[in-house]
């Protein structure tokens, strides 16, 4: 395997993982969108082989682990995505602290297709921390962001960023 | 190998179809069960990966046995071995009554009622969605488990599958908002059905109306209507009662019976669907 796929597929496993991990029953409801935020950073990091189809592919399994209708996350991770890759040139260049406010906005409007399908369906749930995982999401994105820079620095051989 | 015009306007479209494809699948999905196949392969894949997060609490109870002391072995066995003697006793009482029963509802006519198998799993520890009662289960379609079958534990019903793969399965809590149980009050007969709420330890009962007679302590056990959950199983008990004079129902509140977010190991139980019920009539 081609050491840059490696070391995407492993971090995308250790996202599913953290998605998983049991927490205590208070911290449930701040656990970042660990999946998204490694997807955001690889199509920022290798946008030439990540982009909407595999971040759907990728939308498919979070609706399985979940067990949210098929489709749902992966709607809004395809729309997500779609606006990192367009705009990955841009925010490559911005701050660590603006491409955290930019990721907060675009999880907000994935938590809110995936709110508005879970609405139609009636199961919505009906208090404001449902949003909390964008902004945990945002505070966790300058670490995230340093940790798989320096796997990929370390592991992948053919850097373009 | 990386072009810079390769992609201009492909990206947009391949979103587009994606979206399309994504409003298609949940339409499909919520519509019919033509896509369990395309889940339970997705599932496949997810299994490790909850196996492995389930793993060290695996561990700690492997290892909270093994290090246990011969004396807490020893005590542990003493006190089972009470307990089973005790077991035993009821049981005898019961399966006379269970003759009993059998022969006065052949008397009567009715329907025998038949025996249930039963098949013991252990709840994986995964956390799945901080807002959906779901849970994932050990046991899948090697053992025979289908969709929505009921599973309980010690003190009362869980909830039921609702997909189920080969060797896991993945069931939804009678607490989950899109859950509905029939059941019944122990004492009085009176019918009513158990809305989930979404909070664990809170089941909603729902148009009871203002004469009915209940109380806060009641016990509320399946009814068996529906024919998805067998009956006589304990569900609930009501904790809470409001009657206003302006709604047209009384609003009463239930806590389930068991321990749904602490049972490690839980039941899977096959019984009759009516249709065999009513063949098992002929028999002696």
């Amino acid at each position: 395997m081609n050491p840059n796929t490696r070391i995407v597929v492993l971090t995308m496993i250790a996202a599913f993982m953290l998605a998983m991990m049991p927490l205590p029953e208070w911290a449930k409801a701040f656990r970042p969108d660990w999946v998204t935020l490694f997807l955001i950073y690889w199509t920022m990091a290798l946008p030439a082989s990540i982009g909407v189809t595999i971040a759907w592919s990728i939308g498919l399994m979070l609706d399985v682990s979940h067990g949210a209708l098929l489709g749902q996350h992966a709607l809004g991770l395809v729309l997500v995505i779609y606006i990192i890759h367009s705009q990955h040139q841009r925010l490559r260049v911005a701050s660590l602290l603006q491409q955290a406010i930019v990721i907060f906005f675009l999880l907000l409007l994935k938590q809110g297709l995936v709110l508005w399908v879970s609405g139609i369906m009636g199961h919505a749930p009906d208090s404001w921390l449902y949003f909390m995982p964008s902004l945990t999401s945002a505070l966790f994105w300058p670490w995230a962001y340093i940790i798989l820079r320096d796997l990929r620095r370390k592991f992948a051989y053919k850097t373009n960023y | 190998m990386q072009t810079l015009f390769l992609q201009g306007p492909s990206v947009t479209l391949r979103t587009l179809v994606l979206v399309i494809a994504s409003i298609g699948l949940m339409v499909l999905d919520h519509r019919g069960s033509q896509l369990e196949v395309v889940r339970n392969t997705l599932t496949y894949a997810l299994y490790p990966l909850q196996y492995t997060i389930d793993l060290p609490i695996r561990l700690y109870y492997w290892g909270d046995e093994t290090l246990s002391t011969h004396k807490t072995l020893l005590n542990e066995k003493r006190r089972l071995e009470d307990f089973q003697l005790l077991n035993k006793v009821r049981l005898q009482k019961l399966d006379i009554l269970e003759k009993e029963n059998r022969r006065l509802r052949k008397l009567l006519h009715a329907t025998p009622k038949t025996g249930e198998k039963i098949l013991i799993a252990e709840i994986i520890n995964v956390d799945i969605n901080p807002y959906r009662q779901l849970t994932v289960i050990n046991k899948g379609s090697n053992d025979e488990v289908y969709i929505s079958q009921p599973i309980i534990d010690a003190q009362g019903v869980i909830g039921q599958t609702i997909h189920v793969n080969a060797n896991s399965s993945t069931a939804m809590l009678i607490t989950d908002a899109s859950h509905a149980l029939p059941v019944q009050v122990d004492r009085t007969g009176l019918r009513a059905v158990a809305f989930g709420t979404g909070k664990i330890e809170h089941l909603d009962l729902r148009h009871i109306p203002h004469n009915a007679d209940i109380r806060i302590g009641d016990t509320l056990i399946t009814s068996g209507l529906g024919g998805r959950f067998p009956a006589n199983y304990p569900v609930a008990v009501i904790t809470h009662i409001e009657r206003s004079p302006d709604e047209a129902f009384v609003s009463v509140d239930a806590e389930p019976l068991a321990l749904l977010d602490r049972s490690r190991e839980v039941l899977l139980v096959w019984h009759n669907q009516p249709q065999t019920e009513l063949s098992g009539d002929d028999e002696p």
